[in-house]
């Protein structure tokens, strides 16, 4: 009875630990989704209000005139709306400490605010937010287009990773907004793209991270997508601890 | 039904039940009569093994050593006769203890229908569903039903045994002298027997050199190949669409993937990366500095370890609190610096990362000035470092 | 007349007495003693999956351009032989179950060998007379790693052609001979010509699988030439180096026997069905100038990444000729020590902490201390080599510096063997001193003073928590009374 239990106990360990390593990354939230944005002519009303929040929460790093103070944050002269609604949308910024890399959290403002903020950045100059319909994007040709361009850091199915003195966010709570935004914008130390990109191109790029949240898993289940780590444990941990229980339960003989 | 066919029935399974525990009588006798004949045979073997055991051991430790071999000789003849007779007969019975039980019985049978049912459910779904999870789960859980029966079967069911058997042991001096002697007797009368067993070593070792040589055929003398890359100077530069690229293609920050124009792509010398930097923040080797026209240069896209893409490029918005510029291979994180001609940053890599002289065509159009300046993809041993020209 | 089969057999080829000794075949009782079998049981589902892939995959590199059912990749450029992977996978019915089950069959088989050879090791069942045995043993071990990395490799999606491209130049690095040896193997620089998919086709459906086939029938043979070794004691104390005691192979062993298959071969269908692996349409095509994040080797070579990945930037140059690049020392090197150490073990054990005598009966590993440590040493040193090779998803998921980790494992492969060594050896010669077993409780005797007021040894079952019974395991105050 005993032997069972510990059986019983040992595989429900090895299960919960496969479980664990298969699960999605550090907890991170979905971001909104906006997909398409219209240009439009903010209202001086809103560019006021931005400019109140940006010196309430941004220009103790971007400094009073948003031209950044040095060694802390750089200017914000130029770099346009799209960067400025990536990075507050994600939840990137504001950044507690100047140092650390910026990564995917609940957004700090809401919506109202968002649209304030990005409103007084725009009027700075700079890149408008650009427009993606994934709709209209070809699956294969953005695949295609993952693989040379993206895959090296994010990994081909979007699971994130690292390269060396950064991490790499993974892309499964990527909107096709912020595909596009940060292809054009390079956030952290991320390239620039969108020299190379039409607007077709990047349609499916957007196209393609979104099925690759939840791609064609004709194999059963997708264990994080990663290949041969979580491979190995189920190997180890499923497999391995299901075969060592049955040799023990059926290597010996029933008295001794 | 009459009575009378009644009584012929039960008189048949009277005289046929009879019959049978009759048989099964004898059959449990003989067994009987079998397993006791093998223990009491075994009893005497295990006493003989024994003693053959301990003089083997002291045979082994070197004790009294004259008397032991002696004894061991005797032992090991009086050995053959027992072991010959013993191959031919099962060893014995030890313990017998018949442990089924209607439960366990009943446990085997429906995990056999399982097991059929299992079978059925996948040829079912084979033909009329056929899909991977489905057919996986019907052929596997009917697997692990029919283990259930068997091994339920090998304890619960049969009787449960015990038999043993000495562990031979294999090594007789005797015999190891008699296939020396035998060896040593086909020498007998050759006088020249070195000079023979040196011609005879030659040749085969010729022989066995000259079987190896067709391995040549397998694949071409490295050579100067690997040095050989697709760049010429003015050779034009395309992305992986074949567009031709012009300096106007490579933004400050980019990551651009390109080939040689009209060359194979799958050649580890084909694909490059280009990058552009301010001018003021590149500090190429002096024979390079020429060749980055607006602040663009190119390295080759394979990494100097192992071979892999380099598709990586670290570019910090922010220098300031990020980290710096760098190529980065994903393999082993071999990490290159694109501003400093490749040189090695971090990572198992040895070598820098081979830089492509870029020059301004017509028309704004990149083109090579020349081939890399080191020769790409992985070190090996026979390369050869500083020894190309542009 | 009933049709009878012994009577046939023996009729034609007088097989009742040999059949007649095979049934009553000793297996020694212990559950180590099937991990073997384990690899055994999924090899043979390897040959069974094996064929059936065999018939589907095109060894070939031309280029197709897919016009299958998987979306994601119509129209896309490709070789032939990726390409009729994925059609296998989305076309053929009962297609991935089988490339699934195949690929889990490899992993297992893999783990089994190893904890088989981890069995051998710590009981010393690997002694004379069976060091030969324990050869055979080892070079199925390396066999299985070369047969899996080329059926991983075959495929050229993106991740079997980054672990090609990392052969190739572990090939290349070879001192002097590397750039020819690479070349041979793929017929020119990498890529490679098109001859070196019927090659790898070759060795992998049909050299290494005979080669490891025939190593399993040697194998086998030695063992019933031996007999199994087993633990000594048991009923009567008759297990010892006299006569090997057991269950016969009919009907117990073989019914049993045939359950761990069926078992196996079940729990590697079940994975198959429903544990994707290697799902190659979402990895995509193999070009030389792919790369992707995360990419690792099945686990079974992880220790081989994790070499090269620990490797400090060294390579070897006289003037300007490189005598030894740097892969050579992670990818070659290392695995050729930990081989020759393993080859060398029955060796060592001789030398350094056995004796040479032949031994039948098993110890535990505890009863060598030294044994037991030095293959903690030698498995910590392997493990922490392939721990380091998953650092890349470690930072990944816990965002600590990869270069930290990977200073930090360097000095780990240090250290780690060592402490392992000194722990291990502590560790085993302390329960050889209470001659408890770990996880089985205390046995043993308790002296107790009878009513006469004589001392007398009462042998006591340990009581449920698995200590000495009541009081026996605390020093006790010498007491005199009445």
């Amino acid at each position: 009875m005993r032997r069972r239990l510990e059986a019983a106990l040992a595989f429900a360990c090895a299960l919960g630990a496969v479980l664990l390593l298969a699960a999605p990354g550090p907890a991170q939230d979905a971001g909104g989704g906006r997909t398409v944005s219209e240009p439009s002519q903010p209202s001086p009303g809103l560019v006021a209000e931005g400019r109140r929040l940006f010196l309430e929460g941004c220009s103790s790093c971007h400094g009073e005139d948003a031209r950044g103070l040095p060694d802390r944050a750089p200017t914000l002269v130029g770099v346009g709306a799209a960067a400025a609604d990536f990075y507050l949308r994600t939840g990137r910024m504001p950044l507690p400490d100047p140092q650390q890399q910026p990564r995917r959290t609940e957004s700090f403002y809401d919506e109202r605010e968002i649209d304030a903020l990005v409103s007084y950045v725009a009027g700075l100059g700079g890149p408008p937010i650009p427009a993606v319909d994934p709709a209209s994007g070809d699956l294969a040709h953005g695949f295609e287009l993952f693989g040379e361009m993206c895959a090296g850091c994010h990994q081909i199915v979007g699971r994130g990773g690292m390269t060396t003195r950064a991490w790499v966010p993974d892309l499964q709570q990527s909107a096709p907004i912020d595909v596009a935004e940060a292809v054009a914008v390079g956030p952290y130390v991320m390239p620039v793209f969108t020299g190379q990109l039409t607007r077709h191109d990047v349609d499916s790029l957007a196209r393609y991270v979104a099925y690759a949240k939840d791609p064609d898993d004709v194999g059963g289940w997708g264990i994080g997508h990663i290949g041969p780590i979580p491979e190995g444990m189920v190997t180890w941990l499923l497999a391995g601890t299901a075969l060592v229980l049955t040799i023990r339960l059926i290597g010996e003989r029933t008295t001794e | 039904m009459s009575w009378p066919k009644v009584l012929a029935g039960w008189l048949l399974t009277r005289v046929l039940g009879r019959a049978r525990a009759a048989r099964e009588l004898d059959e449990r006798r003989r067994r009987e009569a079998r397993l006791r004949e093998q223990t009491q045979r075994h009893a005497a073997e295990r006493a003989h093994a024994q003693r053959r055991a301990d003089l083997l051991d002291r045979l082994e430790r070197g004790q009294d050593e004259e008397a032991a071999r002696r004894e061991a000789a005797h032992a090991l003849e009086h050995d053959h006769e027992q072991i010959r007779r013993r191959r031919a007969e099962p060893p014995p019975t030890i313990e017998r203890e018949p442990v089924s039980s209607p439960r366990a019985e009943w446990a085997v049978i429906l995990a056999l229908l399982a097991m059929a049912t299992g079978a059925v459910g996948f040829m079912v779904f084979y033909v009329a569903y056929p899909d991977t999870q489905l057919l996986g789960l019907c052929l596997g859980l009917a697997l692990v039903f029919g283990g259930v029966a068997a091994a339920t079967a090998g304890k619960r069911v049969v009787p449960q045994e015990q038999v043993a058997e000495p562990y031979h042991h294999h090594g007789d001096p005797a015999l190891q002298q008699d296939v020396r002697a035998i060896v040593s007797e086909g020498r007998d009368g050759i006088s020249r027997r070195k000079l023979i067993a040196g011609a005879a070593g030659v040749a085969g070792a010729s022989v066995a050199t000259a079987a190896a040589f067709p391995i040549a055929s397998l694949g071409p003398d490295v050579g100067q190949r690997i040095y050989t890359t697709p760049w010429r100077a003015g050779r034009r530069i395309v992305d992986s669409r074949g567009r031709r690229l012009t300096t106007g293609d490579v933004d400050l920050g980019a990551f651009v993937l390109a080939f040689p124009e009209g060359a194979a792509r799958d050649d580890l010398g084909a694909p490059i990366v280009l990058l552009r930097f301010d001018a003021s923040e590149l500090s190429l080797p002096p024979e390079l500095a020429r060749y980055a026209p607006e602040g663009i240069v190119a390295y080759s896209r394979i990494c100097t370890h192992a071979g892999c893409a380099v598709s990586m490029f670290r570019h910090p918005s922010y220098p300031a609190t990020e980290p710096g510029d760098a190529l980065v291979c994903p393999c082993h994180f071999s990490t290159f610096d694109p501003r400093r001609g490749g040189e090695v940053l971090f990572g198992p890599a040895a070598r820098a990362l081979p830089q492509l002289p870029l020059r301004v065509g017509a028309g704004g159009e990149l083109e090579a000035a020349g081939d890399f300046t080191a020769p790409i993809g992985p070190s090996y041993g026979g390369i050869r470092l500083g020894d190309e020209e542009l | 007349m009933t049709p009878d089969p012994v009577r046939f057999v023996d009729e034609r080829l007088g097989g009742a007495k040999a059949i007649r000794r095979a049934l009553r075949y000793v297996f020694p009782d212990h559950w180590s003693f099937m991990l073997g079998e384990i690899a055994l049981y999924a090899f043979v589902v390897l040959v069974g999956s094996g064929i059936f892939l065999a018939t589907f995959y095109v060894a070939s590199d031309e280029t197709v351009t897919y016009g299958g059912s998987y979306l994601p990749l119509a129209g896309r450029e490709m070789g032939a032989q990726y390409r009729s992977v994925v059609d296998l996978v989305f076309e053929v019915p009962a297609g991935n179950l089988m490339r699934q089950t195949h690929h889990w069959a490899a992993d297992v088989f893999v783990m089994a060998i190893v904890l088989h050879l981890t069995r051998i090791i710590l009981t010393g069942a690997f002694r004379k007379p069976r060091e030969l045995n324990y050869w055979v043993g080892v070079t199925m071990l390396g066999l299985a790693l070369v047969e899996g990395f080329l059926g991983y490799s075959l495929i050229d999606d993106l991740l079997s052609g980054m672990g090609l491209a990392i052969a190739y130049s572990v090939a290349m690095s070879v001192p002097i001979l590397g750039g020819d040896l690479a070349f041979l193997l793929w017929n020119g620089e990498y890529p490679g010509g098109e001859q070196i998919w019927p090659r790898m086709e070759l060795l992998h459906i049909l050299v290494i699988p005979m080669a490891i086939a025939t190593l399993i029938a040697i194998h086998l043979a030695q063992i019933v030439r031996q007999h199994h070794t087993q633990f000594p004691g048991g009923p009567g104390r008759r297990r010892s180096e006299l006569e090997v005691v057991g269950t016969p192979m009919w009907p117990g062993y073989a019914l049993r026997s045939i359950g761990l298959f069926l078992v196996v071969a079940g729990i590697l269908l079940l994975l198959g069905g429903l544990v994707q692996i290697n799902p190659i349409w979402e990895w995509g095509p193999y070009e030389p100038y792919l790369a992707t994040n995360g990419a690792q080797p099945d686990w079974y070579l992880g220790w081989l990444i994790g070499a090269l990945r620990l490797m400090p930037p060294l390579e070897l140059q006289l003037g300007d000729y490189t005598l030894v690049p740097n892969p050579f020392w992670g990818g070659a090197l290392y695995p050729t020590v930990v081989f020759l150490i393993l080859y060398a073990w029955p060796w060592l054990d001789r030398r350094f902490w056995g004796d040479g005598r032949k031994h039948h009966t098993l110890d535990t590993p505890r009863q060598s201390p030294r044994r037991t440590a030095a293959f903690a040493a030698l498995g910590t040193w392997v493990f922490l080599v392939f721990a380091a090779g998953s650092t890349d998803r470690a930072t990944f998921r816990t965002t600590i510096s990869y270069e930290a980790q990977i200073w930090f494992f360097r000095a780990l492969c240090v250290l780690g063997p060592i402490v392992a060594y000194v722990a291990t050896k502590r560790i085993c010669e302390d329960l050889r001193a209470r001659g408890g077993h770990p996880l089985r409780g205390w046995t043993g005797s308790v002296v107790r003073r009878t009513p006469e007021g004589g001392h007398a040894p009462v042998v006591e079952a340990a009581p449920p928590d698995g200590g000495p019974p009541d009081g026996a395991g605390r020093r006790r105050s010498p007491q005199r009374s009445g």
